[in-house]
């Protein structure tokens, strides 16, 4: 069990409206207490995600704009869009596979492989970067190795690619587990009665059951792989055009003082992360079901 | 309604309401309840889900403040009094025991919310928890959690709490509800005792009529948010007032009948019975299963045929099928006096009552559960 | 064609009629060990080199051990001062109704949705010294960015999500029959909400600190745009592990890696044990 990235997937409860008025707070308890907490929510998280957009635009339209044309945005776009092309489709084959051993079969020993599972939520970003850096690095494992054959892990793409895989390493797993294991075999064991194989069975049985919380993982692992920052900063060598992905090329910028371009480029990443919120809302609106259960410890 | 005497050395208030009316948003839980409760008597609030029964008691306790009409608590209008100034004892329904607290702190809650003025010594906290616990048979155990505890142990738990700040009434909501059969069996015929010995007004809330019948002093029939009738568990069965009142207190049986210048008619025949003074036209005729026989002289005022026959221990239980009627009853006789299978045999009535045919209907009793 | 998950008596798998289990199981547990627990057990391998007096000598260098402890001070305030606010935003969040509260309550979730490094960014640019709270907070003579009030800011962002996700289910599941008895007993609301109210959500607020605490000690590209980073005074254990990368002192970097790692497992523990001790007294989480 790992609670590090607990699962965001919770749904606030209707309110008790019309309660009776025993169990009510009163009014000026409930006013004061509904102030702090809209002040509060207003001042540290509304305002920083304003302050994108606004920094962004702060010069105009045409500046946001003009950030794209630059070729080192433009190549940190693209390794972006490539760690994510290769980070999230090898997660999800992974989240699948754990999922369907672990829910449908019954062995010994599930707690522990549940709680690896989650390690790397666990774990720091630079320190994630760091275990890379131990393995591959120039004083790593292999470093020796690699530099006499000449292939290149850090301070390249293939390092960016496995430190993204390993933060987002259990986004997926995490929502299909507990949502199979609720599901159980039942569904399974008929389609294997009817005939069907089982590879059959999975992609007209299982998948269809599980295609909500699926998306689900897949937006959040793709949203955390497209952002991560600390452990890709460890191992990426920051080399302008060639290794660094949107995050590092926005540090470059903010630290450069182009305010504006660096917010440009963040707010293709806040955008992201307002499409994976509002995509939560609306799976927990309307396919709370569908979605694990809240009990996961 | 008359005036319930009141209980020698009753310790509790005598409760009135009058003119109560609850709506929840367009749906009316009560409707015009009037009621009056003497000191120390042991009240039944009966009634099938949805009656308004635990509406009742939570207006009474201040949990609901009604629409309209007024709590009194020995004439004292209470209606606007807080809950937590009331002194109710009330046990809910699943015992809402704190958690996070052992048993002894459960029940001493209440005597340290107290405003330091009323507050009694540590000491005497101590004491009277000891004291309710050896009451209600808990003792050694009140350094232990709810979560450690057995259903019925959490029962005399939260029964034990609700005595603690000494009030002025008890009111239980379906106390045993959660209960197995057995344990109910012994904790009904312990709640009576608990009654005896604190002598406090009781009030409860029950579905189940055996329990009813079983406890209290009086019961109170709800129905659909009204009072059906108030009466001791004999007046109820015996002097039922209306088809509900019958139907859902004991089992009965409806025969819908014709009034006709005093006479009342089924099948062509007639079924003699005072019509209480009711118009011509639809009526129908109530009566226990106890109460029909077969008839002696051979001439009776129904009619039917035996479908089945067995030994009973005390002698033959006959299943006969009423003309006109259209469920099988049972009749028990002794084995002189058995019929034969497949014979007609005539059926009398020992006891029946009748009442107009626009009365409510009779209640489904596989809806009896909990009420609102 | 399907064949019987089989196996001897004892086997290592129940038998079942679904199939695939070696196949996934196969692989779940290669892909496993080639990306996490090989590279992490070569994190372990390297401090067990360094031994127990090395990890401690790292510890013991000035820089080091000034890092670690603004780290760990800073995220133990963070965590406390989301503590206080979660709850109250959780209770108001699950009590009560107002316009907006369904998007509000969505957006609690922005710190864990949005990346690192754009809530580093925005974090800085609003609170220096010309940002929307900057400028005034200099006017009344308080700093905040590039110093450890920064940090602090930006640690209490990161971990607010962690502390209100973790004690709204447990405030939605509070019977009401729980305040109902405690006002039958003459307890006043304010009475109620101290002794009966809040006593069971307090297992899920430990979970809810250990977890933003672990979260705010690794915290790395939220702090580093708003902290100055000034060796000493406001530089994180984090950042110190990257410097220390570029020097090639390898050694170092993965002590203080090894010591956070033990904060996180030691959290994790803290969690376990905090929900076992509850359950088992309580017969609740």
């Amino acid at each position: 069990m790992s609670e590090l990235s607990a699962p965001i997937v919770t749904r606030a409860p209707a309110p008790r409206v019309g309660a009776r008025a025993v169990t009510q707070d009163p009014a000026l308890a409930r006013h004061v207490l509904i102030g702090v907490a809209v002040a509060f929510l207003a001042l540290f998280l509304f305002a920083p995600l304003a302050v994108v957009f606004t920094e962004a635009f702060a010069k105009g339209a045409a500046k946001f704009a003009e950030t794209f044309e630059d070729p080192d945005a433009q190549a940190a776009i693209l390794l972006t869009l490539l760690t994510a092309s290769i980070a999230v489709p090898a997660n999800l084959v992974f989240g699948l596979a754990a999922a369907w051993s672990i829910a449908k079969f019954s062995f010994p020993g599930k707690t522990l492989l549940i709680t690896l599972i989650d390690l790397p939520f666990s774990v720091s970003p630079v320190v994630s970067g760091l275990v890379y850096m131990l393995v591959f690095g120039t004083q790593g494992l292999f470093g020796g190795w690699l530099n006499a054959h000449g292939i290149q892990i850090v301070f390249a793409t293939p390092a960016i690619v496995l430190a993204t895989i390993f933060v987002t390493f259990p986004f997926v797993a995490r929502e299909l587990i507990p949502l199979m294991q609720e599901q159980g075999t039942v569904e399974e064991e008929a389609a294997l009665t009817l005939g069907a194989s089982g590879l059959k069975t999975f992609l007209t049985v299982t998948l269809p059951n599980v295609k909500w919380g699926l998306l689900y993982g897949v937006l959040l692992c793709n949203a955390r792989a497209m952002g991560e920052f600390g452990a890709v900063s460890v191992v990426s060598g920051h080399i302008r055009g060639l290794t660094n992905t949107i995050p590092l090329q926005v540090e470059i910028l903010y630290n450069e003082y182009n305010n504006v371009a660096a917010f440009a480029l963040a707010v293709l990443l806040a955008s992201l992360a307002l499409v994976t919120l509002g995509f939560k809302s609306l799976l927990e609106w309307r396919h709370a079901d569908e979605l694990a259960g809240r009990g996961r410890h | 309604m008359r005036d319930a005497a009141a209980i020698d050395g009753a310790q509790g208030f005598a409760i009135g309401v009058e003119g109560v009316q609850q709506d929840f948003g367009a749906f009316p839980a009560l409707q015009n309840v009037t009621l009056d409760i003497a000191p120390g008597e042991l009240v039944a609030l009966l009634g099938p889900s949805g009656s308004g029964k635990t509406t009742l008691l939570r207006v009474i306790a201040g949990l609901n403040t009604p629409n309209r009409g007024r709590v009194l608590f020995n004439g004292e209008d209470a209606t606007n009094l807080r809950v937590q100034d009331r002194r109710v004892g009330f046990v809910f329904q699943n015992y809402a025991l704190f958690k996070h607290m052992t048993v002894s702190d459960n029940i001493a809650y209440g005597l340290r919310v107290r405003p330091w003025r009323e507050r009694p010594s540590r000491a005497d906290i101590k004491a009277r928890v000891q004291e309710l616990l050896s009451f209600v048979q808990l003792e050694g155990l009140d350094k232990r959690y709810p979560a450690q505890l057995s259903g019925g142990q959490r029962q005399r738990v939260a029964l034990a709490r609700a005595l603690a700040i000494e009030p002025r009434v008890l009111l239980l909501d379906e106390p045993f509800g959660a209960l197995d059969a057995r344990v109910r069996k012994d904790l009904r015929r312990w709640l009576r005792e608990v009654h005896k010995r604190t002598r406090l007004t009781t009030v409860f809330v029950t579905h189940d009529q055996d329990e009813a019948m079983e406890l209290a002093d009086r019961v109170v029939v709800l129905n659909e948010g009204r009072i059906e009738q108030i009466g001791t568990p004999e007046e109820l069965y015996d002097k039922p007032a209306s088809p509900f009142v019958i139907s859902f207190v004991g089992e009965a049986v409806a025969l819908p009948v014709k009034v006709a210048n005093g006479h009342v008619i089924f099948g062509g025949r007639e079924i003699h019975i005072d019509t209480g003074g009711l118009r011509n036209g639809a009526a129908r005729v109530f009566f226990r299963p106890a109460d029909i026989v077969i008839a002696e002289n051979g001439v009776g005022e129904l009619e039917g045929r035996v479908e089945n026959l067995r030994r009973t221990p005390s002698g033959v239980r006959a299943t006969i099928a009423i003309d006109g009627y259209d469920q099988m009853l049972e009749i028990d006789s002794s084995i002189e006096d058995a019929a034969t299978l497949g014979d007609r045999v005539p059926l009398s009535l020992a006891r029946a009552k009748i009442f107009p045919a626009e009365a409510p209907e009779v209640v489904d009793f596989a809806d009896a559960g909990e009420g609102i | 064609m399907t064949t019987l998950a089989r196996g001897r008596t004892r086997s290592f798998v129940a038998p079942s009629v679904i199939p695939g289990f070696g196949v996934t199981f196969g692989y779940t547990l290669l892909y496993l060990s080639l990306l996490v627990l090989f590279p992490l057990a070569t994190l372990i391998w390297r401090s067990s080199g360094l031994g127990l007096s090395g990890l401690l000598a790292v510890a013991a260098e000035p820089r080091v051990a000034a890092s670690l402890r603004t780290t760990f001070l800073i995220a133990f305030l963070a965590a406390t001062t989301d503590l206080l606010f979660g709850l109250i935003i959780a209770w108001v969040l699950t009590r009560y109704a107002f316009p907006g509260r369904r998007l509000l309550d969505a957006f609690v979730d922005l710190p864990f949705a949005l990346p690192t490094a754009v809530a580093g960014i925005s974090l800085a640019a609003l609170y220096a010294p010309n940002g929307w709270f900057g400028a005034p907070l200099a006017d009344i003579g308080v700093k905040v960015a590039f110093t450890r009030f920064g940090i602090y800011v930006a640690l209490v962002f990161v971990g607010l999500p962690f502390l209100v996700r973790t004690v709204q289910p447990i405030i939605a599941e509070l019977e009401a029959e729980l305040e109902e008895a405690s006002a039958t007993l003459g307890a006043s609301r304010w009475r109620t909400a101290r002794s009966v109210l809040l006593p069971p959500l307090v297992p899920a607020l430990l979970t809810g600190f250990a977890l933003a605490f672990a979260r705010a000690v690794g915290e790395y590209g939220s702090v580093i745009f708003i902290a100055g980073n000034i060796a000493y005074v406001s530089e994180i254990a984090p950042l110190l592990i990257i410097v220390k990368l570029e020097q090639y002192d390898y050694a170092g970097a993965t002590g203080i890696a090894t010591i956070m790692l033990g904060i996180s497992f030691g959290a994790l523990l803290a969690i376990n044990f905090i929900q076992a001790w509850s359950r088992r007294r309580f017969g609740h989480v």
